[in-house]
């Protein structure tokens, strides 16, 4: 972080400005990411991964540093660590080297973290985001493998603290990004961003509840362009919206500190989502002093570039990819195919819509010409559905099959788009096989136009004073259109009510 | 490279071993013959050595990703002073 901070930047646009008493400043953000890797085994040992075990029950003697145990390095991590830098567009160093960072703490057991200091497995790199509809690159500094330690608790005794080692081990991605983030809605696309990236990857499931991405925010702030100003570092944010706040409050602090005549310490800081407030965490004679070297237990990790090339070819399409070939093929807005790619699952829910017939049969559904209208019906009306009800696209009771068929009945005009929204609350509630209910349940539209032009003559009929206001005023037309489709309980196709209206009130 | 007093007292306190004025003053002169001896090695000129990493050659040994281990808590916390329900027990540390 410390090289990067140096580096200049642009002074930023106005908005992105907070005003304090004195002027305008502007705050600027760099962050280091821990992103557990997704792995069966630890970095270094064989022992499980897997969350909420019985206290020390995944420890290895290699976690527990027990006298004469070495370490040997996991290839899957390797590999995991290759592709999230893959996917970040970011420099794969071929020849990295392992080094220890000394400290002294109970929940790490070897008395050093096995880490990458100056020799990373992943250079610089970058990641767009979006704000507001406007893409912004924040650069990568570097990615490096490590080890996570154990768990101390606290609060189970006053004397004692209680240390369990199963996280001890665990291989972690630390990514460094360059402090290029000005805003802590900035900050927030940034791990968003990130977390999308590593999930469509399968390289970090993302889980913040379970700690496996917690950030370390670095906040400093300065007059528009201005030096950097100093930073502090707030340790061990483990959700996006609390990164927000504590970007919010630091800030504050800072240039209430600064605008009142004093200066900014150089420290970690510690972020208490309770009280909303940043607080010191480690008193100067604590400077830290890792003291790192290369850990002689373990060889330079090298590998080819033809391995590069192997994991590269089987990446999967990442989400800026997918999202502009949504909009391409299907039509879409950058908003819809935004909100279908943020989440891998739910862009294949999108894609598996268009599965359910193949094309040539009926009903099948045409990506450019009915990739908008599914799309609507996939966001608006089923996760919308899904986020009222606590659901998610996997325990969707409404299947990709079910939503394909009740779209390719409204595009091939059997059902309205009324009654596809029965037929949705049908679908969601009983299940089946949408064509047989709307042909159970008598839901078809009516094309029949002798049905139809005998209930449009009923309506002119019987409301003769709105036909006279009709021809003065033909936007009453919409009124005429309302009553003939209630008439037929919704199931008149409205553009053939529409197309006889016109002609019989002669407008 | 000579080290003082004071750099011995805080390389002790990062190593978390306690000592005293008078074993301070031995160490400083124990580990400045170290760095002495240390520094001839500096008269050789190895500006186009690679740093060596290995004797023989061979790569860094990897591990498939399977779990093949852990899953005895119970030998895990044996040799600790103090344990209970297989979490280690320490004296307190408060950041």
């Amino acid at each position: 972080m410390s090289a990067a901070a140096k580096t200049q930047v642009k002074p930023e646009k106005s908005k992105n400005l907070v005003r304090g008493a004195t002027g305008d400043w502007e705050v600027v953000i760099g962050m280091e990411v821990h992103a557990q890797v997704a792995s069966n085994s630890k970095l270094f040992s064989g022992s499980s991964t897997a969350f909420g075990a019985e206290p020390n029950s995944h420890v290895s003697l290699v976690d527990a540093a027990m006298p004469g145990m070495l370490p040997v390095i996991n290839e899957e991590c390797v590999k995991q660590a290759i592709r999230t830098g893959l996917g970040l567009k970011a420099k794969i160093n071929r020849r990295s080297v392992f080094d220890r960072k000394n400290y002294f703490y109970p929940d790490l057991p070897q008395g050093y973290q096995i880490s990458q200091y100056k020799q990373p497995v992943v250079g610089e790199g970058e990641v767009e985001i979006d704000i507001d509809g406007e893409a912004k690159r924040v650069g990568i500094e570097r990615l490096h493998l490590e080890q996570d330690a154990g768990k101390s608790i606290h609060d189970q005794s006053p004397e004692y603290s209680y240390v369990d080692l199963n996280r001890s081990g665990v291989a972690l991605m630390e990514i460094v990004s360059k402090p290029d983030m000005r805003s802590a809605k900035e900050a927030q696309a940034y791990v968003t961003k990130l977390r999308t990236i590593m999930r469509y990857l399968g390289t970090c499931d993302g889980d913040m509840e379970k700690g496996n991405l917690r950030a370390d925010v670095n906040v400093s702030v300065r007059r528009p362009g201005d030096e950097l100003g100093t930073r502090c570092e707030i340790k061990n944010v483990n959700s996006i919206r609390f990164i927000g706040q504590a970007i919010e409050v630091e800030a504050r602090r800072q240039i209430e500190i600064i605008e009142e005549g004093g200066t900014i310490d150089q420290e970690t800081r510690l972020f208490d989502s309770v009280k909303g407030e940043t607080r010191s965490m480690r008193s100067k004679e604590e400077a830290h002093d890792y003291r790192y070297f290369p850990d002689p237990d373990l060889l330079p990790l090298e590998f080819s570039q033809a391995y590069v090339d192997d994991l590269k070819q089987h990446l999967p399409e990442l989400p800026d990819e997918k999202r502009a070939r949504f909009m391409k093929e299907y039509g879409l807005s950058a908003y819809d195919a935004g909100v279908l790619v943020a989440e891998r699952e739910s862009a294949d829910f999108f894609e598996a819509v268009f599965d359910f017939a193949p094309p040539g049969k009926p009903g099948a559904l045409a990506k450019g010409r009915d990739g908008k209208l599914a799309a609507n019906w996939v966001i608006n009306e089923l996760f919308g559905r899904l986020n009222k009800e606590g659901k998610d696209v996997a325990t969707s009771p409404v299947s990709a099959k079910q939503l394909g068929g009740l779209v390719g009945l409204i595009t091939d005009g059997t059902i309205s788009g009324k009654i596809a929204k029965d037929l949705f609350e049908i679908l969601w509630t009983e299940g089946g096989d949408p064509a047989a209910i709307v042909e159970a349940r008598g839901m078809k539209q009516v094309t029949d136009m002798g049905a139809i032009e005998k209930a449009v003559d009923e309506i002119i009929a019987a409301n003769p004073d709105k036909v006279e206001q009709a021809k003065a005023k033909p936007n009453m037309l919409g009124w005429f259109t309302g009553q003939v489709l209630k008439a037929s309980g919704g199931k008149a196709n409205p553009a053939a009510v529409n197309e006889l209206l016109k002609r019989k009130l002669g407008i | 490279m000579q080290v003082d007093e004071a750099t011995v007292r805080r390389i002790a306190r990062l190593a978390r071993i306690k000592i005293t004025d008078e074993e301070a003053k031995g160490l400083r002169q124990e580990l400045n013959g170290i760095l002495d001896w240390v520094e001839q090695l500096s008269e050789v000129d190895t500006g186009n050595v690679e740093p060596m990493t290995r004797v023989v050659a061979q790569d860094l040994k990897k591990r498939e990703d399977v779990v093949t281990d852990g899953e005895m808590a119970a030998d895990i916390v044996a040799n600790a002073p103090l344990a209970e329900d297989n979490f280690f027990v320490v004296p307190k540390v408060v950041e």
